[in-house]
């Protein structure tokens, strides 16, 4: 098994792996540590809350790329395993807060507001971390599986599947916008304390929640590397280009494709446990049909069916917009805009696939 | 649609024939494809199917293989499996094989892995996870890539061979599926001449082993090939017997001629 | 008159005489009378005239008897005066003339006579009222009302009468009640004094009240009727006489029962109402969609430009023909469907011709498209709505049932829908553009062996469609607020419509937006209008696993690809 998972990459690409993951979880902690403030070198605090975030979604840009990708199927609606992910961990921070909300009661700020008496019953455990945890593993993969047995069953593929999944992530904002139903209606949930009884204040915890991240995302991706370079990818991608044919060969298809969604649903439900005590805030937004969408160009900007193409996407991405809301709020649409578009007419294979084309050229350049 | 019973390979030939349909009927928005279509294929025969445009010849595949549900009639696979209850892979696992009359490959896997992904073997999501090929099943494979020539071109993209080549492709990958009941919608279409001549001798040393219908409208194949012809027509059987018989059939030439 | 004299003389001279005297005695009471009928007027006419200067009178005390004295006269000339009075309109000027003011109180006209006064070169003041003086007005209005020539006028009073009893006009309304000679009028005088009635204490006369209002009442009397059914601390009845109470009981089920199908109609009316509103929004992309099988994600924003391009006719003729303001709606119709037309085939030229055959990049692309367009339009209107106004003619609305309004531009909004619907169908069954769209969507492939410029056919059908839903922009923008975002509220609708009723007809297209609309209104009321949504989303998802292929359309060898 231990071998299986070394053959993944050659020794060349797991080095380069490890330095990247070196880099990130211990030489950047430790310049911000050591390195002092005044110099240049220093990495300052705010920089892991934001790095932090990248990685949450460079997570479910990975989730995405298996599911669309390496199987074709591409999902409008992934924001709600995020928003599962994140409401689950949201509830848990909102549980710790204790009395030490605005209102002082033991019930959370939103619930003394609407001037409920007692907590909604299925808010209970919620205390518990463990239990949390369970639920952030459980949850949104159930739901997905649910939801992917019945479409996937029906035979739902391509443009439909596609639709029905943006409805289900607006009939679900639609429902978690409402007060009553109990997740703080449009403000969602905020105003967190601490978590595990650390402070969420303290860089040191903003810090530790950035490396537990990183680590999550390194894990997920050989996870996800090792499920997309066994004999099941290769159906996967079969099923992407010839279902029929993967059919008529003798495989179940449904199961096969319930076992990637569930698995994405998986991931990006994780990458939104994580994102919550990062950013400091989940509301239902996050399952606007357009978020959903914006994570589809994360992956495409990057190249689909590479795994890596994904993380990179989501980075340059996100990157973009973090500097477009802050030197030009008004174009960032624009640029948002054009990249969809210039990426499916002249990159179908995003920018890993300009890189391939970049090193092959190079290759055949060195050969003549 | 459970998966239970999928591996029950055992074929009730004890009346000899391995197909049956009976009063097939399929419409389309109106239209009838199958018009109360009665066809009996006998166990280890090799027959050809023929017939005009629109005879139904693909939509009968179709409901042999599970993709389209008839209206009306009943279609059996040895005397066992109700083909109308199954779905496409459980009719693929009772040993049923078909090649698409534009060759399906998968473009992006090399030959090697498009031969993997239709071998015979256990082919549910856990198995795919975790176990990788016997050095017994290579040699399956390197064995039928032998047979359809392609072994130059093991690690080569389906997706850059030529036409004929995945024609070939495709024979392949049905063979190694190891199916009772093969299935071959225009095995020759844009093959060579020399390619077309392998093609008939492959199919005819396959035949006794497996029963095989196939779908051609290459008269000089079907001449080279079968001892058995139906024609199709409007979505029944029109004629049907020796390829002498039926050429000399009025009924047959007047379609043909007529269309 | 002499010669009457003369017979009666001739028969009996002593009667005659007396009978003579009579008669002058009879003549001069008449002309008594004349003279009397005559002067009084003049002195009724003295009145008005002074008791409507009065109404500007310093002391509320000589208001209050003015307004009684102008209910009292019953002259409906004064109805303009005591009702301006009353929302503060009325104004006096410093030589002691009563004004009144229009709503925006920039133009008035004497309260006499009528004629406008120029209110630039005036010193206005107001009377000084308060709300005992208001009391006295409103009997005054509706004692005006109540006997005025228009039935009209009487139907709007006896209505207000009958939320806000008052005893006086209570009884005006029984003396006039036998005079009424219009039905509807009539009807509800009768309610007027049936909910009267309850009050009183003759037995007779309450059951006779409880019999009426259980024939005509409406969901207005409810209380009235439930408080007869009250019970005290102890348990008991308040009212006493079971018999009241099992006819209140019995009038409450009959008017429940009658407010329930008056509902079921609302709804059904609503329902159709949202259909159409859907179907407007969806029909674009049933073409673009359904028949091209391009996924067009920047669909809404065609509906969004559509409602721009309404929203600047209407600022253009505003600017340059206030005279002709209610046009601007007529004129809007063409353009609307042009620029969006002209953005969508732009569009198509220029990306999404490069997708056709993979529709998921078409998604992506054209969502593209839509923030692009979002942000321009932006940018260039504001991110704040817009107003767009109803012409004077799309104002208001029918109330067809007691407290069951059709506004005039959702009715319209119907009727557009069938023209367009309409209009479409015959474009693509009866024209030979039609015929080569419906044969490139058919079999493109053969289209073109047959001659037919299928890139040509393809940029006239996806023109078509984008300016169909300029359409749809031009009729939102007739029901509510116009903003960048308007086409994000309506493109996952739009395409459950195109899904549900079935891709590739457009008549599954009407009945799924229909549907949709009726099924969502019906849904409400039980649901609450989010929930509504939500259900009606999730049993469309049912719907598409059950059948992939929408409700109305054929199943075919085609829809495997």
């Amino acid at each position: 098994m231990i071998r299986k998972f070394i053959h993944l990459h050659s020794l060349r690409e797991w080095l380069f792996i490890f330095t990247i993951l070196a880099i990130a979880t211990v030489l950047l902690p430790l310049f911000n540590i050591l390195v002092p403030e005044e110099s240049v070198l220093h990495v300052p605090n705010y920089m892991f809350a934001l790095m932090g975030k990248y990685l949450c979604y460079a997570l479910v840009a990975l989730a995405i790329d298996l599911i669309w990708g390496y199987t074709g199927i591409l999902s409008l609606g992934h924001g709600v395993f995020f928003s599962a992910g994140g409401y689950a961990m949201g509830m848990y921070l909102m549980r710790s807060v204790g009395k030490e909300g605005v209102y002082k009661s033991d019930l959370p700020d939103f619930m003394v507001f609407l001037d409920w008496k007692e907590l909604p019953w299925y808010w209970y455990g919620f205390d518990s971390f463990i239990f949390t945890l369970l639920v952030i593993l459980i949850l949104p993969a159930l739901f997905a599986f649910t939801f992917g047995y019945f479409a996937f069953k029906s035979r739902i593929k391509g443009v439909y599947f596609a639709i029905i999944t943006q409805a289900m992530t607006f009939a679900l904002m639609l429902l978690f916008f409402r007060n009553e139903t109990g997740f703080g209606g449009n403000n969602g949930l905020t105003d967190f304390k601490r978590i595990l009884g650390y402070s969420l204040q303290e860089p040191s915890t903003k810090m530790s929640l950035y490396i537990i991240t990183a680590i999550i995302l390194f894990l997920s991706y050989i996870l996800s590397r090792y499920v997309v370079q066994s004999k099941l990818g290769r159906v996967l991608t079969a099923i992407r280009d010839a279902e029929s044919r993967v059919m008529f060969s003798g495989y179940n298809t449904v199961h096969y494709k319930l076992f990637i969604w569930t698995l994405s649903a998986f991931l990006c439900g994780i990458a939104g446990a994580l994102y919550v005590p990062q950013v400091g805030i989940i509301n239902p937004s996050e399952m606007q049909p357009s978020n959903s969408i914006e994570m589809a160009i994360w992956v495409a900007v990057g190249g689909r069916g590479t795994l890596s193409g994904a993380l990179v996407g989501a980075g340059l991405v996100n990157g973009a917009k973090s500097w477009f809301t802050v030197a030009a709020p008004d174009y960032w649409l624009y640029f948002l805009g054009t990249l969809f578009i210039v990426v499916t007419l002249y990159f179908p294979k995003g920018f890993t696939g300009i890189f391939a084309r970049f090193n092959s050229k190079e290759k055949s350049k060195e050969s003549t | 649609m459970t998966g239970v019973h999928i591996k029950d390979d055992s074929i009730d030939t004890t009346h000899g024939c391995i197909l049956y349909l009976e009063e097939v009927t399929v419409s389309f928005d109106g239209f009838k494809a199958l018009n109360d279509l009665n066809l009996y294929i006998d166990d280890g025969e090799l027959r050809c199917i023929i017939g005009p445009n629109g005879a139904g010849k693909t939509t009968m595949m179709d409901v042999i293989t599970g993709k389209t549900r008839p209206d009306y009639g009943t279609v059996f696979f040895g005397q066992n499996h109700d083909l109308t209850k199954m779905t496409e892979y459980e009719i693929s696992h009772a040993g049923i094989g078909r090649k698409f009359q534009k060759p399906t490959v998968f473009l992006n896997h090399t030959v090697f892995e498009n031969l993997e992904l239709a071998l015979h073997t256990q082919k549910d999501v856990w198995q795919s996870l975790t176990q990788s090929l016997t050095g017994e099943q290579r040699d399956i494979i390197d064995e039928d890539m032998e047979t359809i020539g392609l072994k130059e071109q093991k690690y080569l993209r389906a997706g850059l061979l030529s036409h004929g080549q995945k024609q070939w492709l495709e024979i392949g990958m049905l063979l190694v599926q190891d199916p009772r009941l093969l299935l071959i919608d225009e095995p020759v279409a844009g093959m060579t001449h020399q390619e077309t001549e392998h093609t008939a001798e492959l199919l005819k040393s396959l035949a006794g082993k497996h029963s095989i219908v196939v779908v051609e409208h290459e008269m000089d194949f079907i001449r080279s090939i079968a001892n058995r012809v139906t024609v199709l027509h409007e979505g029944h059987v029109l004629a049907d017997g020796k390829m002498e018989d039926v050429q000399n059939d009025p009924k047959v030439i007047e379609v043909y001629l007529g269309s | 008159m002499k010669q009457t004299c003369l017979l009666i003389k001739s028969r009996k001279s002593k009667t005659t005489i007396r009978g003579c005297k009579v008669i002058v005695q009879l003549f001069g009471v008449f002309v008594f009378l004349i003279v009397g009928i005559f002067s009084f007027s003049i002195a009724e006419a003295n009145d008005f005239e002074s008791s409507i200067k009065d109404l500007g009178n310093k002391s509320r005390s000589k208001i209050k008897l003015a307004v009684k004295r102008l209910g009292n006269i019953g002259n409906p000339a004064a109805l303009p005066a005591l009702e301006a009075l009353k929302d503060n309109h009325l104004q006096i000027s410093s030589d002691g003339s009563l004004i009144i003011l229009n709503e925006s109180e920039d133009q008035g006209r004497y309260a006499l006579s009528g004629n406008p006064v120029d209110l630039s070169s005036l010193t206005l003041h107001k009377p000084r009222i308060n709300n005992s003086v208001r009391r006295v007005l409103s009997m005054a209005i509706g004692k005006l009302k109540l006997t005025s020539d228009s039935p009209q006028v009487r139907l709007q009073a006896a209505g207000q009468l009958l939320k806000m009893p008052s005893t006086d006009l209570v009884e005006l309304v029984e003396k006039t009640l036998d005079r009424e000679d219009n039905d509807e009028v009539r009807k509800i005088f009768i309610l007027v004094l049936a909910k009267e009635g309850l009050k009183s204490d003759d037995k007779n006369r309450r059951l006779k009240s409880l019999n009426i209002i259980n024939e005509f009442g409406n969901n207005d009397f409810k209380t009235d009727l439930e408080a007869l059914l009250e019970k005290d601390d102890t348990g008991n009845f308040l009212e006493g006489d079971s018999e009241i109470r099992d006819h209140a009981a019995k009038a409450i089920s009959t008017i429940e029962n009658r407010q329930f199908f008056i509902n079921q109609a609302a709804n059904l009316f609503y329902g159709l109402s949202l259909g159409s509103i859907l179907l407007l929004a969806a029909l674009g992309l049933a073409i673009t969609f359904g028949l091209m099988g391009i996924i067009n994600m920047a669909h809404g924003e065609m509906l969004m430009l559509g409602a721009y391009a309404t929203f600047l006719v209407q600022n253009l003729f505003r600017e340059y023909l206030p005279g002709i303001f209610d046009w601007y709606l007529v004129i809007a119709i063409p353009i609307s469907f042009i620029v969006s037309a002209i953005i969508g085939i732009i569009l198509e030229r220029t990306i999404i011709r490069h997708l056709y055959g993979r529709p998921l990049e078409t998604l992506l692309a054209t969502w593209g498209i839509s923030l692009i367009l979002i942000q321009s339009v932006r940018l260039l209107f504001g991110a704040q709505n817009v107003k767009v106004a109803n012409p004077s003619y799309l104002s208001g609305g029918i109330e067809v049932f007691h407290g069951v309004v059709l506004p005039y531009n959702r009715i319209a909004i119907i009727m557009f829908v069938v023209f367009v619907v309409i209009s479409i169908w015959m474009l693509l069954q009866k024209t030979s553009l039609g015929l080569q769209v419906r044969a490139v969507t058919q079999n493109r492939e053969m289209a073109s062996c047959m001659g037919i410029s299928t890139h040509k056919i393809d940029m006239y059908t996806f023109g078509l469609g984008s300016g169909v839903a300029g359409l749809g922009g031009l009729a939102l923008s007739q029901i509510g607020n116009v903003g960048p975002e308007l086409g994000q509220l309506y493109i996952v609708d739009s395409f459950m419509v195109v899904v549900t009723g079935g891709v590739g007809k457009i008549a599954g297209t009407v009945a799924g937006a229909l549907g949709l609309g009726i099924l969502n209104k019906f849904l409400e009321p039980v649901a609450g209008a989010v929930l509504g949504k939500i259900i009606v989303l999730i049993l469309i998802v049912i719907l598409i696993q059950k059948r992939p292929q929408g409700l109305f359309a054929p199943k075919g060898r085609m829809m495997d690809n």
